[in-house]
């Protein structure tokens, strides 16, 4: 039947769906505990730029920060004077990585808050500096209550990605599209794309519980 | 020219000015999107809800199923699939609808785990409570557990709200004449499209804080105990 | 900080007695080391700490020499647990001076005058002391010997070698040597009390601060805890502050027992005389409480 015949285009796609949704994973952790831990700072400057980029981009719809930085910012860059094109992958990694990462700052820094205030002080009566305090006592106990939101956080960034398709990315929506548009069976072809993403967002699930009880391995035994 | 207003590309200034009220004419059309959306998903929600937490499990299980299909596959591919689907059953529905339809059914998923969260939220003496006073089945349920509920179930569905807000231009690729949308055909016309879509982000802006304000206010109205019954 | 001092803990091992290290950081050699026992080393002149609208110690002078152990007994807000708490630095104060072996401890001498101190200050302050906390705090995420090696591996930069050393060294002090590879939750409340005086300990303070160490655990944990606490006074020279309950334990081990009310002290003296033969009336009516067999 057709739906064979779909499957090589959409098994590319859905190769470039999984690299776009690492990529964007990894800088959305990074820029998560950049501005969550940022957040919490002392430094008012940090704490501001932090604040600031966490309520534009919570605050405002990925679509649009997508469209920005691939049709905006070139012009920009023309009216400045320098080259700021960027490719459909590195726009659509940057827009994924940096809302997720909005999403999951607020995340971490809710997790650190929880920490119980009895841990800083006793980190404090051994006399920790707060930068160790925070890297080897707060963070390692901050971690695993941010896990379950991750995982949300994680399928969602995989739903986004459908998005690039949009800014004619190859992943697996836009072959979706392609193929439809060439043999107009709609309902085969994005039946089959829908059961492509569940797929995904259950193995993606699954990875990300299984993290979770990785790192947590310490809360087991008696409370 | 778009919507029968004309803009001016003189210089930045100009054409900021020129386009806004454009831009403002997606805006009404994003609100009436969100709402729409919103009130489907509040509906569907309920009833997936409500079949979710039936004792059948030939109901229960394949709403669970559907919940989760719908958590976890894109929204861009939920309205094609609808937009392309739907004709091919005889069911022809203008473009804004069929978006609006879209955008409740994903949210319905959410809406419905709002609501069971909600109810279960209510602590389990309040229903032991109400069957010892003999309240019938009915009226334990719409006197005593919606009402103490509902301060749970406000907040959650408020935020939805606001996101719902955020995921409307995704219908853009439907063609329906939403902020975003109408930021780009200005941008495809004008080749500029700085100005149209950092003054539709700043739009979004503005509307987050201000429903998020919103919210929060209803919230901090509603008595954590519940709706008070006199 | 060095373990060529005649200190009151015993040095690691024999070798490093004799060989002189550096201090490891550029502050001066703490001043304890040079204090004859029963000179002051801790001295509150007039301490005023309010919290919001209440005052919680009200222009106290307290004292306490060098070697002593001193049991601190009061009803609940009493203040008896800010004292310890300001020692640790965890609170500030409003009015008053602190002096800890001889130097300020929330004020630092600058230009022959006194000035708030700064953060560099509190940190060479706080190696003086140490704290065992009624909750235990153990940090959840490691190992009972890592959460004993930690600070002195981070905060003094003893090797890791060393710093296992002296783990091994407090675990078979506090007799847990067989849970050093567990984690606190699996622990009852006793061993994990018992690992955060370890913990306290491996950091070589001059003082040693118990704030209700056993009032957080069941009835039939408190012996194996109080038991340590009391090789600990008996066998070493540590200055020890203590806030309790446990009338009886105060009684065995205590040089001086201070009855604190309202912010201030009401009585002191020896344990025979405060709590067998109180002179003040407010003194008499707080053990009325604790049924004490004669």
């Amino acid at each position: 039947m057709e739906w064979l015949s779909y499957s090589t285009p959409l098994l590319q796609g859905a190769w470039v769906t999984v690299q776009l949704t690492v990529y964007s994973t990894i800088l959305g952790a990074i820029a998560a505990f950049a501005f969550g831990i940022g957040k919490v700072s002392r430094n008012w400057l940090i704490k501001g730029v932090s604040i600031c980029f966490i309520e534009v981009f919570r605050g405002t719809s990925l679509l649009v920060q997508l469209f920005w930085l691939y049709f905006a910012l070139p012009v920009l860059g023309q009216q400045i004077g320098i080259d700021l094109r960027l490719p459909p992958v590195v726009a659509g990694t940057l827009a994924l990585g940096l809302n997720i990462g909005a999403y999951g700052a607020e995340v971490v820094r809710g997790a650190i808050q929880a920490v119980p205030p009895a841990q800083y002080e006793a980190a404090k009566a051994l006399d920790f500096t707060p930068r160790q305090t925070l890297w080897r006592i707060a963070l390692p106990q901050a971690i695993p209550e941010m896990m379950p939101s991750f995982g949300n956080l994680a399928v969602q960034n995989l739903k986004d990605t459908a998005l690039v398709s949009l800014i004619s990315l190859g992943d697996m929506a836009f072959r979706a599209e392609q193929i439809r548009n060439f043999t107009q069976d709609s309902v085969g072809v994005y039946t089959l794309l829908l059961f492509m993403y569940f797929g995904m967002a259950l193995v993606l699930t699954a990875i990300m519980k299984l993290l979770e009880r990785s790192i947590g391995r310490w809360r087991a035994g008696r409370a | 020219m778009l919507f029968g207003i004309e803009w001016d590309t003189a210089n930045n200034w100009v054409f900021a000015v020129s386009i806004l009220p454009i831009l403002l004419k997606g805006l009404v059309v994003t609100i009436q999107a969100t709402v729409v959306g919103f009130f489907v998903a509040a509906v569907l929600g309920l009833i997936l809800a409500a079949l979710k937490a039936s004792r059948l499990r030939i109901i229960s299980w394949p709403a669970r199923f559907v919940t989760e299909f719908l958590r976890d596959t894109p929204l861009l591919v939920q309205v094609f699939f609808l937009y392309y689907v739907l004709p091919e059953y005889g069911i022809v529905l203008p473009a804004f609808l069929t978006g609006a339809l879209a955008l409740g059914v994903q949210y319905s998923a959410y809406m419905s785990e709002v609501y069971r969260a909600g109810i279960e939220s209510v602590p389990l003496g309040q229903t032991e409570a109400a069957r010892a006073l003999d309240l019938s089945p009915l009226r334990q349920f719409s006197v005593i557990i919606i009402p103490q509920a509902i301060p749970r179930i406000i907040p959650a569905m408020g935020n939805y709200l606001v996101s719902i807000m955020k995921d409307v231009p995704v219908l853009s690729v439907v063609s329906i004449l939403e902020m975003l949308n109408v930021a780009k055909i200005i941008g495809d016309r004008t080749f500029n499209y700085l100005i149209p879509l950092s003054m539709v982000g700043g739009l979004y802006l503005v509307l987050t804080l201000v429903a998020s304000a919103i919210v929060r206010l209803v919230d901090r109205r509603l008595p954590k105990q519940g709706i008070p019954l006199r | 900080m060095n373990d060529t001092d005649p200190r009151p803990m015993p040095p690691d091992s024999p070798a490093d007695a004799a060989k002189p290290t550096p201090p490891p950081s550029a502050s001066p050699v703490c001043k304890s080391d040079l204090l004859e026992a029963g000179e002051p080393i801790i001295k509150f002149e007039k301490v005023v700490k309010r919290f919001g609208d209440v005052t919680v110690l009200d222009e106290l002078d307290f004292e306490v020499r060098k070697g002593e152990k001193v049991t601190i007994i009061g009803p609940s807000g009493s203040g008896k647990s800010t004292v310890l708490r300001i020692l640790m630095t965890l609170e500030t104060i409003n009015e008053g001076v602190i002096w800890v072996a001889g130097r300020p401890l929330w004020h630092e001498e600058r230009n022959g005058s006194l000035a708030p101190a700064s953060e560099d200050h509190l940190r060479d302050m706080r190696k003086e002391m140490g704290m065992v906390f009624q909750q235990f705090n153990l940090f959840p995420h490691m190992t009972v010997r890592r959460n004993i090696t930690e600070a002195p591996v981070q905060v003094l930069g003893l090797s890791k070698e060393k710093a296992a050393a002296r783990a091994d060294k407090y675990l078979d002090l506090v007799g847990l040597t067989d849970q050093a590879d567990k984690f606190p939750s699996q622990l009852s409340g006793g061993q994990q009390q018992r690992v955060a005086i370890a913990r306290a300990l491996a950091m070589h303070p001059n003082i040693m601060l118990f704030d209700e160490p056993t009032s957080a655990l069941d009835p039939e944990l408190v012996g194996e805890v109080l038991n340590v606490i009391q090789r600990l006074a008996g066998e070493h020279d540590l200055t020890m502050l203590l806030v309790t309950h446990e009338m009886q334990f105060a009684k065995q081990i205590s040089d001086r027992v201070c009855f604190f009310d309202k912010g201030r002290i009401v009585e002191e003296g020896p344990p025979e005389q405060v709590m067998t033969e109180p002179r003040e009336e407010r003194t008499r009516e707080f053990l009325k409480a604790f049924i004490n067999p004669a």
